[in-house]
């Protein structure tokens, strides 16, 4: 079996709080909230009416899409999908061969829902007995490969081109996936991401659950408290985050920018067993799964500088700095660095994985960790096992080697990818 | 042929074309998908846009009929004649 090293050279994103990797890099330096009040959850009468969405110009579309593409367009998913995918592809300087296509090059794109919006129009069609007017490109903008079937094509990928989901990990698990499809010597180069649009049609089920906050729709921007003691469940977000994976030998034959370097990761479910369920994690399996994703990118867990923690701002966040000391065996001060991304964009679904590697990516290259915003008082249940010194609440510079990063969703699956500073 | 009929249709046919096909180049002998490139899956839509601008319904077994755009005019012309 081959065994290669695995880098990332290119990223994009589509995210709540910035479309655009330059965009995004100054607004998670900031700390700049992108949870904004929609007046059509009020209308529908939700709990929690607010959210995270792209601001997606007409010039940011047609940037990605012909005019016939954007025709009866309605799926946020495929263009955040496409928007951030084809950003990655152009930042690692990769050529579009609009002949041939590339059996080196294929694509991982997760998606939890993509054109729900779009199937929702279809559906109404087919109950008032219109079938025969959807349209062409209904089937393309509802299945849920749709974002890397158009992405393939954009593109021109020949290698593997497939959508993995696997709820809120699906981001994560698809960087993972990417990465190993290359480490075997598969491909030598993977767009690896994930989407998922937003809106009522995506977000009522959770409302509908009761696990949304609903006394913010007066201040989006505070809405979303991970680690807080005042926290009070995740606000709902939507976009896409993409990285380009290569091969070091690939990388460098091109000249290209590496960011930094995949080590290695795992995956894994708890089975819904013991204290895991549909919704709620078995804690024995997500640290398995972090003490495994150490095991095979050769580590030991002290060697862990920052994690970057799926923390959704749910009454599970307090388990999972449990379920992280306990795996680490790391405490108090000696615990890593952490941070949730989510304070600022929400929980994304099932693109919260890859914006937030894309965002873990940004401190490595970068050496610095973004603010844990909305954090006034940490939660007692945290504090209790890890130094506050540990939870940045502005911005800080820092030189450190090491990120893990880790996701978990529906179903009682985890995963935890390990990313490294590049050395050559 | 129907004058007012071949304008709409140009009109209709041109977001269609692939982006290496001059919107000058449609003519009436021209075949949509042998001559102008039209993706085969977006006869449908001209369908759809045809029957919009129109106010006529084309059914599916009349699709084969529209396969130049001269054949088009003398659907959409007998369409309009019998609505």
């Amino acid at each position: 079996m081959q065994n290669h090293r695995v880098v990332v050279t290119g990223l994009g994103v589509c995210a709540p709080n910035g479309v655009g990797v330059p965009a995004f890099k100054e607004a998670i330096e900031n700390g700049k909230s992108g949870i904004r009040f929609y007046s059509e959850l009020e209308k529908l009468n939700f709990s929690c009416q607010i959210g995270g969405m792209p601001l997606i110009s007409e010039a940011v579309k047609s940037k990605y899409f012909t005019p016939l593409q954007l025709r009866n367009f309605n799926a946020a998913g495929i263009l955040y999908g496409v928007a951030a995918g084809i950003e990655a592809w152009q930042d690692a300087g990769l050529k579009i061969d609009d002949e041939q296509c590339d059996f080196d090059s294929g694509t991982i794109f997760g998606v939890g829902t993509l054109g729900v919006d779009k199937y929702r129009e279809s559906i109404y069609k087919v109950d008032e007995g219109n079938t025969r007017r959807l349209g062409s490109t209904s089937v393309q903008q509802t299945m849920s490969s749709g974002v890397s079937a158009y992405l393939g094509g954009m593109l021109g990928l020949g290698n593997l081109v497939t959508t993995n989901s696997s709820a809120c990990t699906t981001g994560t698990e698809a960087v993972l996936l990417a990465y190993e499809r290359i480490k075997y010597g598969k491909a030598k180069r993977m767009l690896a991401g994930s989407t998922s649009d937003g809106g009522p049609y995506v977000w009522c089920g959770f409302d509908a659950l009761r696990i949304l906050p609903s006394k913010y729709n007066d201040k989006p921007a505070k809405a979303s408290r991970p680690m807080a003691a005042d926290a009070s469940g995740f606000v709902p977000g939507s976009g896409a985050g993409a990285l380009v994976l290569e091969s070091l030998e690939s990388a460098q034959q091109r000249g290209a920018t590496i960011y930094a370097e995949i080590l290695g990761g795992h995956s894994n479910s708890g089975g819904q067993r013991q204290e895991g369920s549909m919704t709620a994690p078995n804690p024995i399996a997500v640290k398995r799964c972090i003490s495994d994703a150490l095991i095979h990118a050769g580590i030991e867990a002290s060697a862990v500088d920052v994690i970057n923690g799926h923390l959704t701002a749910t009454t599970k966040d307090d388990l999972e700095i449990q379920n992280w000391s306990e795996a680490l065996g790391r405490k108090g001060a000696d615990f890593p660095y952490i941070n949730s991304l989510k304070g600022m964009t929400g929980h994304c679904l099932a693109a919260s994985g890859s914006i937030e590697c894309v965002a873990s990516v940004l401190q490595l290259k970068h050496q610095f960790l973004f603010p844990n915003i909305n954090l006034e008082q940490v939660h007692p249940a945290i504090a209790a096992q890890i130094s506050e010194t540990r939870i940045p609440r502005t911005k800080t510079d820092l030189q450190f080697n090491i990120l893990a990063k880790a996701s978990f969703g529906f179903g009682d699956v985890n995963c935890c990818l390990i990313f490294s500073t590049f050395q050559s | 042929m129907n004058q007012e009929i071949y304008s709409k249709l140009k009109d209709i046919i041109k977001p269609y074309l692939p982006e290496d096909v001059n919107p000058e180049s449609i003519e009436p002998q021209s075949h949509l998908v042998n001559d102008l490139n039209i993706n085969s899956t977006h006869l449908v839509d001209i369908v759809l846009d045809v029957e919009d601008a129109f106010d006529i319904t084309i059914e599916d077994d009349e699709l084969n009929k529209m396969d130049t755009v001269a054949a088009s005019i003398a659907l959409i012309d007998e369409k309009l004649a019998t609505r």
